[in-house]
């Protein structure tokens, strides 16, 4: 069977089931095309010897009840796995090998996944464009020297460029749904507390949330049924009845409210943007849905309150990373020397200045007219949703206010980068669920993403939104291989 | 005595001073794992075996409330007659040590889990009331060992993340021996409660000492200073002393004095500088993202009420009123949930016609002599409580005289024998029997012709000679009182 790493997960798993295909075939495809795809730099680690090895294994003795049985996966280097290295693409964690496994990809080897690698993503998380990473930038599959957007740029590129079936992101303020929508794929940030955290390089704990990225909206559910766990490690884990998302996934929106927000039209929004945003509308009436004009009136609050709330969050996350216990250290004359030129070092510049920032906004004095302020902002803004989600079923707005941009064309403006995450940081403040699905593309033939929220546990609704409008948009990623010679 | 006499003052020329101080206690809870990990909390183990991932800050790992040990300190806050706060907030403080993992200390700043109570304490002038301000949970931090390298620090995690109590007083102490009391006081109500084992010795139990002078009768507070992580009674006591003259004798120059931490140097018995209040960390506290407000239910709590076991004031006032000890007494009893236990037993052992007050005396005088002499603690007595009720109902029946039963209790003390059997086995009955004891006094008589017609002409010293050897002959057996009324009436 040719084009193996062309096909879905979904076809995959089918095939594997089926016996059409063996998971040592499928996992040889996938590394094959990742050992011809290195210029897109998506990997920090390959593991791939250890990958075939699990591959022939499953096959000498599979187990075609799991979910994923055989399915190989490169995952994001956030996410702490056993005995391979995890890096958080940074220098300080750069020799990192846990003795651990994360909650979310024991569950995915649980259900029968095998680990191809992991997936190259911004230092900490801590970025829009992937370009922060201490292991340097990912190439878009799109277009050369087009940035796939961050954190998850590692894991965007890998599946747009077909490394890996699927994958899973972290989204802290848009790290999953901004990715996907500038490489056309799907990706879904869920609830806050739907997947666990432990095992998760933290950034920012009150807003991280693992979720899966996919070739399409069935995949992607069927990835969330797999790692949306509750776990007792995480005490802000939730222990709500989670759907069979893949099995009760439906086109059938039919009646539907969605509510399109004036305050996500912003200023100097390209027209390209607009635009989309209107087939939009159309394709959700198409599917039998009702559109309604709903306002969230501290949207344009919601960036400043995430750079108060998240910095000040990873500035105490990332104490820990002080070269005494693990990790890269630098030789100092004494404890407070060695701190200094650890971090100095160790810490790229971005991670740097939200540390800086967040020890600012945390600090005596600055700490009521900052970060207090920001929770308060933060309650508000959840508020605005929970107002309007007493007249709608879900929300429709553009993923991010602009396509995919050339790598280093925003490196030196942070505030034009922080600005990336204008539509999707309002979802992570409030805990909601958000889906990003391609929904078309601009002049220069780069995709262009919708963003579905939803109410909070409510994965199940957004997915077949998700689902029913992807039939309706029929999108086609235009990737022309470019990378391989 | 009158109150003004044991005034607690600093003397000066003309001038004298109050000393105002306001303790910190830091108080381990007991439980066997810790705060957030379920490591062990075992002391004295090997560095770093009782150390887990989340102990040692590993990436991606997570804080999980140790539920009993959120109960050991409600209990400890009931136990001191403080309200429960059913909302509480777990903050992070954060500083930058070799010694904490984290980089930061989870506790509680803004809501802590326990508000407002009091302790009482009996001090010699009568009772006195010290208010509480509050209790909250929070992490210990590793330790830092800087002697066992010239070159290098090492760091042990055992303590990383065991659970502490921090209860905090109002500024109502007001002289060393009231931070004595106080402290004991404490430690009695958490042992009585099992909420933490008081050892000092072990680090159980240490205190922030916060210190200012004032002249007396003056209301409003001076600087203070505080002075940190003094482990035992004694240094607190004596870097109370000093510290408080410290600060008297600034003021008599006219300097000011600054706020600061100090440190107590315990074998030059004094305190220095450690920090300004310029210098004071910025422990940037925000409520700890990894974990949701704690929030506990009335029933909760209630549950956790109705098991609260009989507290030292309780237990007091009924001793008083039950057995009628003196307050004394009944001070000394409770002071100590082992001896209380240890009293109680001997009271209930001793059955329905029990001398409480002969009782009481064997315990704080015979037992506590011989405890204090091999250095152990009352649970270690080598006379259990049953035999010890025994050997009093023996005196109390007449059965022996008080001056046998020492000798009996010296016997009892190897092996913990029953009195009873060494009475019969070395034949140290009492001898109350009158007609064996008038033929021993007719013959003590008829040796002794000279002396008793002395006695009858009056020289009644004799009698003593008489009860003497009654005594020698009954080889001490003889009841003694027999013995008087016997010769009164032969003589």
């Amino acid at each position: 069977m040719s084009d193996i790493t062309k096909q879905s997960l979904t076809e995959l798993v089918i095939n594997i089931k089926n016996k059409k295909l063996s998971s040592t075939e499928v996992t040889k495809a996938f590394i094959e095309r990742s050992e011809k795809s290195k210029e897109l730099n998506a990997y920090i680690t390959e593991d791939f010897t250890s990958a075939l090895e699990k591959a022939k294994r499953f096959d000498q003795k599979p187990n075609f009840d799991l979910k994923l049985s055989g399915i190989p996966m490169a995952v994001k280097d956030l996410f702490c796995t056993k005995d391979v290295k995890t890096t958080a693409g940074s220098k300080i964690l750069n020799n990192f090998v846990p003795t651990y496994e994360s909650t979310v990809t024991e569950n995915i080897w649980k259900e029968g996944g095998i680990l191809l690698g992991k997936l190259n993503c911004d230092e900490f998380a801590m970025g829009s464009s992937n370009e922060t990473s201490f292991f340097g930038n990912v190439q878009n599959p799109i277009d050369k020297d087009l940035v796939p957007g961050g954190s998850s740029g590692g894991s965007a590129s890998a599946v747009a460029g077909q490394l890996t079936p699927i994958t899973i992101g972290t989204d802290t303020g848009g790290s999953i749904r901004q990715p996907a929508s500038f490489t056309g794929t799907v990706g879904l940030k869920p609830t806050y507390g739907s997947c666990s955290r432990y095992g998760i390089v933290a950034f920012a704990s009150s807003l991280d949330q693992a979720g899966p990225m996919a070739q399409n909206v069935k995949d992607c559910a069927l990835l969330q049924e797999v790692i949306s766990t509750y776990d007792p490690k995480d005490s802000t884990s939730i222990d709500f009845t989670r759907n069979q998302y893949s099995k009760e996934l439906s086109n059938n929106i039919k009646g539907k409210k969605i509510g399109i927000p004036k305050e996500y039209r912003v200023d100097g929004m390209p027209k390209e943007i607009e635009d989309l945003w209107q087939k939009g509308v159309q394709y959700v009436k198409d599917c039998g849905a009702e559109t309604i004009d709903i306002s969230l009136p501290h949207t344009s609050y919601a960036l400043p309150t995430y750079y108060i709330v998240a910095p000040a969050e990873a500035s105490s996350n990332l104490a820990r990373y002080d070269g005494v216990k693990y990790g890269f250290r630098s030789k100092g004359e004494n404890l407070i020397d060695m701190y200094e030129k650890t971090r100095s070092e160790g810490f790229g510049a971005e991670v740097q200045r939200r540390i800086m920032i967040g020890t600012y906004v945390l600090s005596s004095g600055y700490y009521d007219a900052y970060y207090l302020k920001a929770q308060k902002v933060r309650k508000l803004i959840k508020n605005d949703f929970d107002e309007v989600y007493k007249k709608v079923d879900a929300i429709l707005t553009p993923s991010t206010p602009s396509s995919a941009f050339k790598i280093g064309e925003k490196t030196n403006d942070p505030v034009s980068m922080y600005l990336n995450d204008i539509f999707t940081v309002p979802v992570n403040l409030a805990g909601l669920p958000g889906i990003s699905i391609p929904a078309g593309h601009d002049s220069k033939g780069y995709p262009l993403g919708l963003q579905i929220i939803g109410k909070a546990f409510d994965e199940q609704n957004i997915l077949n939104i998700a689902y029913a409008m992807e039939e309706k948009i029929n999108f086609k990623n235009k990737i022309n291989d470019w990378w391989i010679k | 005595m009158s109150k003004k006499n044991l005034e607690y003052l600093i003397n000066r020329k003309d001038n004298q001073y109050e000393v105002v101080i306001g303790l910190e206690v830091h108080a381990q809870v007991l439980s066997k794992s810790k705060l957030f990990s379920a490591s062990a909390t075992k002391f004295g183990a090997e560095p770093n075996t009782q150390v887990s991932l989340v102990d040692a800050a590993f990436p991606g790992m997570l804080p999980v409330i140790n539920e009993f040990c959120v109960k050991q300190a409600i209990k400890t806050g009931i136990g001191l007659n403080a309200k429960i706060n059913k909302r509480s907030v777990f903050d992070r403080k954060n500083y930058f040590y070799a010694d904490l993992p984290q980089g930061y200390q989870i506790s509680q700043f803004k809501d802590p889990i326990v508000g407002e109570g009091k302790v009482i304490l009996d001090m010699p002038n009568g009772q006195k009331e010290i208010g509480i301000e509050r209790l909250h949970l929070e992490q210990d931090a590793g330790k830092s060992i800087h002697d066992l390298d010239p070159q290098n620090t090492f760091v042990d995690l055992n303590r990383s993340g065991v659970a502490l109590m921090e209860i905090v007083s109002k500024p109502d102490l007001r002289s060393p021996d009231e931070v004595s009391a106080y402290i004991k006081k404490l430690r009695s109500i958490m042992r009585y409660l099992g909420t933490c084992d008081g050892n000092m010795q072990e680090g159980s139990l240490r205190a922030d000492v916060n210190v200012s002078v004032r002249a007396k009768g003056s209301k409003e507070f001076g600087t203070r200073c505080e002075i940190k992580n003094v482990n035992s009674i004694k240094f607190m006591q004596m870097a109370i002393e000093y510290e408080a003259n410290r600060q008297v004798d600034l003021i008599e120059e006219g300097k000011s004095i600054d706020q600061e931490t100090r440190l107590f140097d315990t074998k030059k018995n004094e305190t220095r500088s450690m920090r300004s209040k310029e210098d004071a960390h910025d422990y940037r506290y925000f409520p700890d993202p990894d974990l949701l407000p704690l929030e506990v239910s009335d029933e909760f709590i209630n549950e956790l009420k109705n098991n609260i076991p009989e507290l030292p004031d309780d237990k007091k006032k009924r001793f008083i009123d039950e057995f009628k000890l003196s307050s004394y007494e009944a001070t000394i009893l409770v002071s100590d949930i082992d001896t209380a236990k240890y009293f109680e037993e001997v009271v209930a052992k001793m059955g329905k016609n029990k001398d409480m007050k002969l009782a009481v005396n064997w315990i704080t005088g015979e037992l506590f002599a011989v405890l204090n002499n091999k250095n152990l603690e009352i649970s270690q007595s080598p006379v259990s409580a049953k035999n010890l009720a025994i050997l009093v109902n023996l005196i109390k029946n007449g059965t022996i005289s008080g001056k046998i039963a020492k000798t009996v209790f010296e016997l009892m003390l190897d092996g913990d024998k029953d009195p009873q059997k060494i009475v019969e086995e070395k034949g140290l009955k009492q001898q109350s029997d009158p007609k064996t004891l008038e033929a021993l006094i007719d013959k003590i008589i008829n040796d002794n012709r000279e002396k008793a017609i002395e006695y009858k002409q009056g020289k009644e010293k004799l009698f003593g000679f008489f009860v003497g050897q009654a005594m020698k002959a009954s080889g001490g057996k003889a009841n003694p009182q027999l013995i008087n009324e016997i010769l009164k009436k032969k003589l």
